[in-house]
C-alpha cells in the first residue's frame, strides 16, 4: 500500500502502524496496518469520516502516543521507541501543533501563548538571557499571522480564527519541520476557515514546511497536494500530488 | 520558565486556592500567639524567678544552719569558683506573720528570709521588686523620708492614745471597735494611708520594743503588750525597731472590685514604717518558739503570686540574733542557704553535680531554682507541647484541603497539562508546576500567618482591651494571672520552624495531585473539550 515515491528518503513516515483503544475490557481497533509517507515541503491531508482513526495517526507521527504495532521514522530515524525525555524533546523541536479547539493557555496572552513552546525548550536562564531576541521572533511570527494588535489580550478576549492564528503563530516559533494540523478549520465559519487555510499554503508555499493536515471537510483537504482517505482505520484511496483529482 | 509563569498565574486568577490556604493562614497564626503568650509567661516567670532565688542554693538539712560561713564559701569557691559571679548567705526559714488591722490580727505562714541586701544585690536584682525602692539603688534597711515621717506620725498619735489610757482609762468596748467593720455590707474603702483616721491606728499594737531575752525565755508571756509599752516609754517611739523587714505585697494586700468604676484595686493594709509581728522557732534541740516585731522598711513585688504571697525578706544579723544563730563564745554566725548566681544560668546543673561532690554529703542540698519551681514551669511546658500538637494538626487539616483542591485544579486544567505535554513539556516539568504551585501557596500562607501572627502578639494587649471594651468582661483579668499585662516573647526559631513546617505541609500536600497531573495522557487531556 505504500505510494511510490520519487525522493529516496521520506521526511516522515508510518511503516504499517496498529492502533487500539481499550475501553473498560473490550479493544477497539482504531488503525490497521497503516503506510503513509511524507515528503519535505510537501501539503499532505487526512481526510476520513468522525472514528475512521485520522486524528489517531496524526497523534502517533506527532509522538503524543505510541502505535502498537508499526514504527514511525522521521528522516530515516526510528522515532516512536524513544525514551520519554527524547520524544518531548522531537515534539518540541520538529512539530508544530494546531488543533481543532486551538488549545491556547488560558492563563496567558497572546505573546505568552506564542513563546510558550520557547519557554519549554530553554532553561530559565537561558530562556532570560535571550529573552529580547525571541520575543522579537515572536512579535514577527505574530505579524505574520496578522494579530500585531492583540499581543496582550487573553485567549478568552479573541474570536475563534484570532485563537486559530495564535495557535499557528505558537506552531511556528520554535521553528518546526514539520506541521502537523488537526481539523484546523474545524471549528470556524468557511471565510474564517479559507483565511486559516490560505496562512498555511502560504507557509507550505513560500517556506517549504511540511504541512500534514487532518481534516473531513473534501474541500479544504482538496487544498493540499495530495491527499490520504481513511476509513476504518485502512487507507481507502491515495491521491497522487496535485495530478490526482479528489472528488469533493 | 513556563513552569514559574504558570504558577505565578495559577497563583493570580485561582481565588479558590488561596482560600484553601486561609486554614492555614489561621493554624500558623494561633502557633505563633500561643507559643509567644506561653514563652513570655515562662520567660517571664524564669526572670522574676531567678531574680528572687538565684540560679543555684545550697542548703543545710537542719534548721541549726551551718556555723562556719566562711569555711562554706571559700570550699564553694574552690569548686565552681570561676562559674560564679554572685553568692549570698542567707538564713531561711518558716514563720508566723501577725499583722494587726483594725482589732484583728490576721497570721498567715510565711518564708522568713534573712538577708544581706548588698551582697543578695550580687544574686539577683532584689531592688527591682522593691515597690519605694529605685531599681538602680542597692536596697538597705534604712526607711524612707516617707516611711519615717509616717512612722513619727502614727507612733506619737498612739503614745498619745496610750497617754490618755492611762490617765482616764476608757471602756474597753468602744475603743476596740474600729471603723471599718470587716464583714459589714458595705464595700471597703480604699485606705488612705496618708490621713488615717486616728481609730484606724490600733494603739496597743504598733510601737513595741522586742526584748530578745524575754521574748525568747518567755514567748507567750501574757500581756506582752503593756509590756513592750513599758519599754517603749525609754526610747524615741518614732525611730524603727531593730528587726526590719520586706514584706511581700500579696501578703498585706487584696484585690477587690471598685463598685464604680469596675476596675481591679489592691486594698494595703500595711505600708513602710508600720510594724508587723513575725513568730518563728529558734535553732537548738528541741527548737523552741521565739517572735518579734519588725518594722516594715518596703513592700516587695515580684508579681509572682506565690512570691508575693508567701515571702518576708530580714535583716540577716538580726534574724540570726532572734534564732540564737550566734555562738556565745566566737561569736561565729550561721546561715541555713548560700544563694549562688551563675555568670552563664544554663551551667545550672553542671554546678549542681560539680558541689554535690565538694560539700559533705548529708549535711547540704544543692538546688537550683528550676528544681525548687519546677513543676510549675513543666506544667507550662506540658500545656504549650501539647498545644503546638494540636495546632499543628490544624495545619496538617488544612493540607488536606490543599490536596482537595489541588486534585479539583489538576482535573481542570487536564487541557492545558495536555497542550504542554504536546509542546514539548516533559512530565518532570508538569510536575513541577504543582509542585512549585504548592510551594507557592505554603509561602503565601504561612507568610501571611506570621505577619498576622506577629501583629496580633505586638498588639495583644491593645486587642485584649478591645475585647474587653467590646464584650464587657475583663479577658485577661489581673486578679486572676497576676501579671499586670499579657507577656510575650517572641522566638524567631520558633517562627522559622513554624512557617517551615507549614510549607512542607502545602508542598506535601500537592505531591499527590502533581504526580497524577504529570502521569496525564497527553492524547486523553486534548481529547475532550
Amino acid at each position: 500500500m505504500t505510494e511510490t515515491i520519487s525522493m529516496p528518503q521520506p521526511q516522515l513516515a508510518a511503516i504499517a502502524v496498529e492502533k487500539a483503544y481499550r475501553k473498560d475490557k473490550h479493544k477497539v481497533p482504531v488503525l490497521h496496518g497503516i503506510d503513509v509517507e511524507v515528503n519535505k515541503g510537501e501539503f499532505l491531508s487526512i481526510v476520513g469520516q468522525s472514528g475512521s482513526g485520522k486524528s489517531t495517526l496524526m497523534h502517533l507521527f506527532g509522538l503524543l502516543d505510541t502505535p502498537d504495532v508499526g514504527e514511525i521514522y522521521l528522516e530515516g530515524q526510528q522515532i516512536d521507541d524513544l525514551p520519554e525525555h527524547a520524544r518531548d524533546q522531537i515534539r518540541n523541536h520538529v512539530f508544530g501543533f494546531i488543533f481543532q479547539f486551538y488549545h491556547l493557555l488560558p492563563e496567558l496572552n497572546l505573546l505568552e501563548n506564542v513563546l510558550s513552546p520557547l519557554m519549554i525548550r530553554y532553561s530559565t536562564w537561558e530562556y532570560w538571557k535571550k529573552r529580547k531576541q525571541f520575543k522579537q521572533d515572536a512579535l514577527e511570527i505574530i505579524e505574520k499571522v496578522g494579530l500585531s494588535h492583540r499581543i496582550k489580550h487573553r485567549p478568552s478576549e479573541l474570536s475563534g480564527g484570532e485563537m486559530q492564528r495564535a495557535a499557528i503563530a505558537r506552531a511556528l516559533i520554535g521553528k518546526p519541520q514539520i506541521l502537523l494540523a488537526d481539523e484546523p478549520t474545524g471549528n470556524l465559519d468557511s471565510s474564517t476557515g479559507k483565511e486559516i487555510m490560505d496562512l498555511l499554503t502560504n507557509l507550505n508555499e513560500q517556506e517549504q514546511l511540511t504541512i500534514i493536515m487532518v481534516t473531513h471537510d473534501n474541500l479544504i483537504a482538496s487544498q493540499a497536494h495530495r491527499t490520504v482517505r481513511l476509513r476504518e482505520g485502512q487507507i481507502e484511496v491515495l491521491g497522487k500530488s496535485q495530478s490526482t483529482s479528489v472528488p469533493a | 520558565m513556563y513552569k514559574s509563569l504558570l504558577c505565578l498565574r495559577y497563583l493570580r486568577t485561582r481565588y479558590i486556592a488561596l482560600a484553601s490556604i486561609i486554614s492555614m493562614t489561621l493554624g500558623v497564626a494561633t502557633m505563633i500567639v500561643v507559643n509567644s503568650v506561653m514563652d513570655g509567661f515562662s520567660t517571664d516567670m524564669r526572670d522574676r524567678l531567678r531574680g528572687i532565688l538565684a540560679d543555684v542554693i545550697v542548703e543545710t538539712n537542719s534548721l541549726d544552719g551551718a556555723p562556719n560561713t566562711q569555711d562554706l564559701k571559700d570550699s564553694i569557691q574552690r569548686a565552681v569558683g570561676k562559674d560564679i559571679e554572685g553568692m549570698t548567705a542567707t538564713v531561711e526559714i518558716y514563720a508566723m506573720l501577725s499583722v494587726q488591722y483594725g482589732s484583728e490580727w490576721q497570721s498567715k505562714p510565711v518564708t522568713l528570709i534573712g538577708i544581706d541586701p548588698a551582697t543578695k544585690a550580687t544574686v539577683g536584682p532584689l531592688s527591682k521588686y522593691l515597690v519605694n525602692t529605685n531599681e538602680a539603688s542597692v536596697p538597705d534597711w534604712e526607711l524612707s523620708p516617707e516611711a519615717m515621717a509616717y512612722r513619727k506620725e502614727w507612733t506619737t498619735r498612739a503614745q498619745w492614745m496610750v497617754d490618755r489610757w492611762n490617765h482616764n482609762p476608757p471602756p474597753m468596748e468602744e475603743e476596740a471597735t474600729p471603723l471599718e467593720t470587716p464583714g459589714s455590707t458595705e464595700p471597703l474603702a480604699p485606705p488612705e494611708f496618708d490621713s488615717k483616721p486616728d481609730s484606724d491606728s490600733p494603739f496597743d499594737s504598733k510601737p513595741q520594743v522586742a526584748d530578745k531575752e524575754n521574748q525568747i525565755a518567755n514567748p507567750f508571756d501574757k500581756g506582752l503588750s503593756e509590756k513592750a509599752f513599758g519599754k517603749e516609754e525609754k526610747r524615741d517611739p518614732g525611730s524603727p525597731l531593730k528587726g526590719r523587714v520586706y514584706i511581700g505585697y500579696g501578703l498585706v494586700s487584696f484585690p477587690y472590685e471598685d463598685a464604680d468604676t469596675g476596675e481591679t484595686k489592691m486594698f494595703q493594709i500595711v505600708k513602710p514604717g508600720d510594724d508587723v509581728k513575725i513568730s518563728t522557732v529558734t535553732a537548738g534541740h528541741p527548737p523552741e518558739p521565739t517572735h518579734f516585731n519588725a518594722t516594715v522598711v518596703d513592700l516587695f513585688k515580684s508579681e509572682m503570686s506565690e512570691h508575693d504571697s508567701s515571702l518576708v525578706f530580714c535583716n540577716l544579723e538580726y534574724l540570726q540574733e532572734m534564732r540564737g544563730m550566734i555562738a556565745p563564745e566566737s561569736d561565729e554566725r550561721s546561715i541555713t542557704s548560700i544563694q549562688i548566681k551563675l555568670k552563664n544560668p544554663e551551667d545550672a546543673a553542671m554546678v549542681v553535680s560539680k558541689l554535690e561532690e565538694a560539700l559533705p554529703a548529708g549535711q547540704f542540698r544543692v538546688r537550683t531554682w528550676e528544681d525548687k519551681q519546677g513543676p510549675l514551669l513543666a506544667a507550662v511546658e506540658v500545656e504549650s507541647a501539647i498545644l503546638n500538637v494540636l495546632l499543628f494538626l490544624i495545619i496538617a487539616v488544612a493540607g488536606f484541603g490543599i490536596l482537595a483542591i489541588f486534585f479539583m485544579i489538576t482535573l481542570e486544567k487536564t487541557r492545558d497539562i495536555g497542550i504542554l505535554k504536546a509542546l514539548g513539556a516533559s512530565s518532570n516539568g508538569i510536575m513541577s508546576i504543582f509542585l512549585s504551585y504548592g510551594l507557592a501557596l505554603g509561602l503565601v500562607g504561612s507568610g501571611v500567618g506570621v505577619i498576622v501572627g506577629l501583629l496580633f502578639v505586638r498588639y495583644i494587649n491593645e486587642i485584649e482591651k478591645f475585647i474587653t471594651f467590646i464584650t464587657g468582661r475583663k479577658v485577661f483579668d489581673q486578679r486572676i494571672y497576676y501579671f499586670p499585662e499579657i507577656a510575650t516573647h517572641v522566638e524567631p526559631m520558633m517562627v522559622f520552624w513554624v512557617a517551615l513546617g507549614a510549607m512542607v505541609i502545602a508542598v506535601l500536600a500537592s505531591i499527590l495531585p502533581a504526580r497524577k497531573a504529570a502521569r496525564f495522557h497527553p492524547v486523553e487531556s486534548l481529547r475532550y473539550e
